[in-house]
């Protein structure tokens, strides 16, 4: 394979001019920007479409000029400072968010070694050796923005929020960081660019004669960690149905009651870039980064040039879609069904797949009888303990009648089971007449 | 933040690092002071946050990144939040107060500070002088994260264990102090609620509200059934149920 000389090593990073990086850092500060722009976009018309409604259609084409019209009319809103609230920290909270979520994405590889101007350079703003513990990092700052909003608004809705909030961010985080260390053990590097060439590096399966590499994505190698990532990250970046620091039924807006105008418009854009982040992220560890999947890839110049940056955008964009998805599709759960789901579901199951896949890769290179018996036993002990668990027989459900019987003396009255309800005699069945429309019909072309 | 940088050889000093230094350093030393001077202490906190920023990237800068991050995740991240947790428990206008309780504490506390602070930077600087520092490139040789991993599952895996099985003891102790098990037959689902509610005895509808169908509107009062019994339910625990006497029900004077 010749295009495997696309993929960049760390020795390529941090020999650009200034000009180079200027350029990619505006690069990547602006992609934060515009998916902002069109993510809002987005996602209102998908939800709208989900729930058969046009969505915002109105400003500009298809809708699309509508967040910006919406980010000018917050800025000519009138800025309310609450009396109660930590000036400094109140304006501090939002740009803490926004600069943490912007941060993260300096890792993100978007694309391969490209050349700009005679200057043969990654489609990358940097990397580092733990670039990302930079990302969680990053992830792990933004709670402050968001406790701090919530602490510095000083009013009780707005307090609760933050801490809620903060006590779902660290939780989720653990899961989020666990489920990040099967792909340190199998990648064996932490840097961003390394992790999407080691997925690169799949084996071939001959089928019919073609060869068709199989899939080295972490998301298929890796499956539970990448279920256990995926809802850790809809946890982190307060997505519903994890979106409890802000759950209006309960606690108005949360952390972000109080917050008006270009202060307001931060907090959003800090969600949306960060949602935006998120995806990459999980492009970048599990699904491939910008490298094509399996059609694509029988093209030889599929993963060299700028082309990885559109398959790249792609997945970001169906990542995306996911999460407008979950948002269209679930309600949002309690907080203490949200916290159980975290502690002891996502890190009992992340701890035990961790030691599976220890096991595993440490009996990588034993011969094949050694492996199947170091597999069988642990695998048959299993088998015969789900097989001689004692189990409690449920016993018979008794029947609805048999219940009721049972009712001891005294109990609340029931109506009797086969109650029909005799119609009110006072009420009397009213018929509308009505005359026949004449009106000739109009096309309806205009949706409002 | 190269990787030039970051496994820059010991004893040169890049000029990125020495800008990034002296950048960082006043407002490391600015962070730590604010700590100090901050009256709230949620103030403190986040001055406190601003240096171990600052120290977490001075660890990047000296070669060892990974070391970075971990400050910046755990202690920063982490154990500070939950430092900012208890503070925004406790109260947002819990500022501390002034005055000296003992006479002459301040002044004693600046100069044994000072004098604390000198001693122990004089002897370092005594220390080290013109010691160069050597073996980085050895420690990096294979990465630096593949370094600290190897000294940590070799030579101190033992420390390195009982470090961890002294913080899970001190959280397990923690949580058996704080948490209060109940039994499982005690605790009730959503079912034994409803059934429990319905049962003979008890009436399952609302309880009333304190001062329903009763001459006041304190929450003292017991509220009245409609059958015309008192009834002590719709009281608070710690209240005492009590007859008013005539003077309580009479009116005050206060309204028109």
């Amino acid at each position: 394979m010749t295009f495997l000389a696309q993929d960049p090593t760390l020795a390529d990073f941090g020999r650009d001019p200034w000009w180079l990086v200027l350029g990619k850092v505006v690069f990547a500060f602006a992609f934060g920007l515009v998916a902002t722009l069109l993510g809002v976009w987005f996602e209102r018309r998908v939800v709208g479409f989900m729930q058969v409604r046009p969505g915002p259609n109105q400003v500009g084409p298809f809708g699309l000029l509508q967040t910006l019209a919406d980010g000018l009319k917050m800025a000519f809103k009138e800025d309310i400072l609450p009396k109660a609230a930590d000036k400094v920290v109140y304006f501090f909270a939002p740009v803490i968010s926004v600069v943490c979520a912007v941060t993260a994405l300096s890792v993100i590889p978007f694309g391969p070694m490209v050349s700009i101007f005679g200057h043969r350079t990654p489609l990358q703003v940097t990397d580092v050796p733990v670039a990302v513990l930079l990302v969680l990092a990053c992830s792990s700052m933004a709670v402050y923005g968001v406790v701090l909003a919530g602490w510095a608004s000083g009013s009780t809705y707005p307090l609760l929020g933050g801490l809620r909030s903060g006590a779902q961010l660290i939780s989720y985080e653990i899961a989020l960081g666990l489920s990040v260390v099967a792909v340190f053990m199998t990648a064996g590097t932490m840097s961003t660019s390394g992790i999407v060439a080691e997925q690169g590096a799949g084996t071939q399966l001959s089928v019919f004669g073609t060869e068709i590499p199989a899939p080295g994505w972490y998301a298929i190698l890796l499956f539970p960690s990448f279920v256990i990532f995926f809802i850790s990250i809809v946890g982190e970046t307060n997505r519903a149905p994890f979106d409890l620091p802000e759950a209006e039924s309960e606690l108005v807006a949360g952390f972000m009651t109080e917050y008006s105008s270009l202060k307001f418009a931060l907090i959003m854009l800090s969600e949306y870039v960060a949602m935006v982040t998120m995806s990459a992220f999980t492009v970048t560890l599990f699904l491939g980064g910008w490298r094509a999947p399996w059609p694509i890839t029988i093209w030889e110049g599929a993963n060299s040039g700028w082309w990885p940056l559109l398959w790249f955008f792609g997945k970001v964009v169906a990542l995306v879609f996911v999460f407008v998805w979950l948002r269209g599709t679930l309600p949002r759960m309690r907080y203490d069904q949200f916290m159980r789901l975290g502690w002891k579901v996502l890190l009992p199951i992340n701890l035990v797949w961790l030691l599976v896949l220890g096991g595993l890769r440490s009996i990588e290179d034993w011969d094949t009888r050694s492996k199947l018996i170091a597999v069988g036993i642990p695998a048959g002990i299993l088998l015969l303990a789900t097989l001689f668990w004692p189990s409690r027989r449920p016993e018979p459900k008794p029947t609805v009648q048999e219940q009721v019987d049972n009712r001891p003396q005294g109990s609340f009255p029931l109506p009797p089971m086969d109650l029909q309800v005799p119609p009110s005699p006072r009420t009397r069945r009213v018929v509308a007449e009505r005359e026949p429309a004449n009106i000739a019909a109009a096309p309806d072309s205009q949706e409002v | 933040m190269t990787t030039s940088t970051l496994l820059a050889a010991a004893g040169e000093v890049s000029g990125g690092e020495e800008v990034t230094f002296w950048i960082l350093a006043p407002l490391a030393l600015l962070g730590a002071i604010g700590m100090i001077a901050a009256r709230n202490a949620v103030h403190s906190a986040l001055w406190l946050v601003l240096t171990m920023l600052c120290l977490g990237v001075f660890y990047v800068l000296q070669a060892g990144p990974f070391i970075g991050m971990v400050q910046i995740i755990v202690y920063t991240g982490a154990i500070m939040m939950l430092f900012l947790f208890v503070l925004m428990l406790v109260g947002r206008d819990a500022s501390d107060s002034l005055i000296e309780t003992l006479r002459g504490q301040r002044v004693a506390a600046i100069v044994l500070g000072l004098g604390f602070a000198g001693l122990v930077g004089g002897g370092l600087w005594r220390g080290l002088q013109g010691s160069a520092a050597v073996g980085l490139e050895q420690a990096n040789a294979e990465g630096n994260v593949q370094g600290i991993a190897r000294l940590l599952f070799t030579k101190y895996v033992l420390a390195f264990e009982l470090t961890s099985a002294l913080l899970i003891t001190a959280a397990v102790g923690a949580m058996v102090l704080a948490h209060i098990e109940r039994r499982k037959e005690d605790r009730m689902d959503q079912i034994a609620t409803m059934k429990a509610r319905f049962a003979p005895g008890n009436y399952p509808g609302p309880k009333p509200g304190p001062g329903v169908f009763a001459t006041s509107s304190s929450v003292a009062t017991p509220a009245r059934l409609p059958d015309g019994r008192l009834t002590d339910r719709g009281t608070s625990d710690i209240l005492p149920v009590r007859e008013l006497t005539a003077q309580e029900t009479s009116l005050k004077g206060t309204d028109k």
